[in-house]
């Protein structure tokens, strides 16, 4: 569905210019819900603006669907927009228009009859939820609900992509998982391919197929999404990557167990899929005199299987200790030892 | 009881001095926001990382508005009178004053447009023009409707000082409440003459004020 091939984007010239996106090529899928993500200035936000067009790459080329957006302009370049929409992190509705006829506008810029338009406007309402609300104005909609109108007003014109600027950076998490769960919603009912970018794990593994890491302009990792969380290669992985696995609490209660017991030895235990099911720490326990405690631990859904972490603190005999450790390798589950006495 | 306290007063004067402020103002108003829209509109476009962006355009229209906006209005009107003549053929009357008070104060709005347009979230634009719309659809249903509340408190101001710059078109024979208070009223010591005239421009401007805020209050929906 969009392919990307060495693409570069370059802003300013000479000395003082700075290199967005540095040679860039993936693949996305028909139907798929591609995440990008990087902390503000890893030129995420200049890439998502490429597969629309709003920015033309410096070299390389950028197809959607057949057509090559990177050399597009004028006004086949707007009409291929309507296929490719977009929604943004600060919504960017326009005030002037009621929730209805922020919806309709980009129905007018297709010339869509008045009729027509209205009944689309009507079905699209429905489909997020805002039923009741068609005739408030932006500045009396909450967050969550100003981004249903960016949504509606993105699906109008029956896009095949939606691109996804930061679309959940200004909402609470409770509204991002609405909105998450609406993207979703949407992937599988239309099957819309969805390119977001973010720089929250949670979003990611919430709902995205792949994923790719962007940092200084370069995708330095990519792959399936529990692929990556089992075995994030590059540091930057690992730091997003401990956003949804290590809240600031796993450290404070390591080092009160530290304290409370002076002895024994701390692990973390990475657990894939199938067997975050398996009871491998009671079986654990009855095969060796070992005492264990607990002291985090978290399950994480993605879309492709669940995803768990766990640390424990084992004490006893040093031997023992490491016989357990072999055994819960040979249950295939990572171990890794964090902290030792 | 008026006509004690205003005996000099010439009621048929008045109201026909009236008029004419009224019709000067009117019309150049409406001028002035029809270009002046244009002029803010074209600077706005053709202004650095704009849809027009283009540097040319942008510094003859910048140093169009500076210049004609920076002239004081009754040397404008002067520097004005051969082009008046030439193209109305006369230099008297209320039409012969619309020139100069269009010239005076479409700069000044263009200005205000300028900033008005200024003020727009450029996310907005960006979501239009994600949408595929062309620039025209771009000025005419963004621009124009997420500045209008600042579009028409701005021709509101300008409309109040075109009501101050008719009474100094006086000087060219324009008519109206100003010139009515110059001659009728200053020049022949009749302090009623000129205190009426007085007043009834303050009710001009404060019916325009009024009528500015009313709307502005109206539309602004954010």
């Amino acid at each position: 569905m969009i392919h990307l091939k060495d693409v570069n984007k370059v802003f300013g010239e000479g000395s003082s210019s700075i290199v967005a996106v540095d040679g860039v090529s993936f693949t996305i899928a028909e139907g798929e819900i591609f995440g990008v993500i990087g902390y503000s200035g890893a030129g995420k936000s200049t890439l998502i603006r490429l597969l629309n067009g709003l920015e033309m790459p410096t070299s390389g080329t950028i197809t959607i669907g057949g057509l090559e957006i990177s050399s597009t302009r004028g006004k086949k370049l707007r009409e291929a927009r309507q296929k490719v929409s977009m929604i943004f992190q600060h919504f960017n509705l326009l005030w002037s228009r009621t929730v209805k006829d922020n919806i309709a506008f980009p129905l007018e810029i297709a010339n869509i009859s008045k009729v027509e338009r209205e009944r689309k406007v009507a079905e699209l309402i429905e489909l997020v939820g805002l039923k009741g609300r068609e005739n408030a104005y932006p500045s009396e909609l909450s967050g969550g609900q100003k981004q249903r109108v960016g949504i509606a007003r993105a699906l109008a014109n029956d896009p095949e992509v939606l691109l996804c600027d930061e679309a959940t950076s200004a909402l609470d998490p409770e509204t991002t998982d609405s909105i998450l769960n609406l993207l979703t919603d949407i992937n599988e009912r239309l099957g819309l391919t969805i390119v977001l970018i973010t720089h929250e794990m949670q979003v990611i593994r919430k709902i995205c197929h792949r994923v790719a890491v962007m940092e200084e302009g370069k995708v330095v990792e990519m792959g399936n999404v529990l692929e990556v969380f089992q075995s994030p290669q590059e540091p930057i992985t690992k730091r997003f990557l401990s956003q949804v696995t290590e809240p600031a609490e796993a450290k404070q209660a390591m080092e009160h167990i530290k304290k409370e017991f002076p002895s024994g030895t701390l692990i973390k235990l990475v657990f894939v899929g199938e067997r975050t099911g398996q009871p491998v720490i009671t079986s654990m326990i009855r095969q060796f005199t070992i005492d264990v405690n607990i002291v985090q631990g978290n399950i994480a859904q993605t879309h492709d299987g669940a995803y768990g972490t766990l640390i424990l603190q084992l004490v006893g005999e040093e031997s023992i200790i490491q016989e357990a450790i072999h055994y819960l390798n040979e249950q295939d589950v990572r171990t890794e030892v964090i902290g030792n006495d | 009881m008026i006509e004690n306290l205003f005996p000099n007063v010439d009621w048929a004067k008045m109201w026909e001095a009236t008029v004419e402020t009224l019709y000067m103002t009117a019309m150049s108003t409406v001028f002035t926001f029809v270009i002046g829209l244009a002029l803010g509109v074209l600077l706005f476009l053709s202004g650095p990382g704009q849809l027009w962006s283009n540097k040319l355009i942008s510094t003859i229209a910048g140093a169009f508005v500076n210049i004609f906006r920076s002239i004081p209005f009754i040397i404008l009107i002067i520097l004005l009178i051969p082009f008046t003549k030439l193209l109305l053929g006369t230099i008297r009357g209320p039409e012969a004053a619309l020139p100069a008070l269009i010239i005076g104060a479409a700069p000044f709005y263009g200005r205000m447009v300028l900033i008005a347009l200024q003020e727009i979230d450029r996310g907005v634009i960006e979501a239009a023009k994600s949408m595929g719309a062309k620039t025209s659809t771009i000025i005419f249903k963004v621009l124009l409707p997420e500045s209008m509340p600042a579009l028409l408190s701005g021709i509101t101001v300008t409309a109040i000082a075109l009501v101050g710059y008719t009474a100094m078109a006086g000087v060219i024979g324009a008519g109206g409440l100003g010139t009515l208070a110059f001659l009728d009223g200053f020049q022949r010591s009749r302090e009623d003459v000129t205190l009426m005239a007085t007043i009834l421009i303050l009710i001009v401007v404060f019916i325009i004020q009024f009528i500015g805020d009313f709307a502005v209050r109206k539309l602004d929906k954010r």
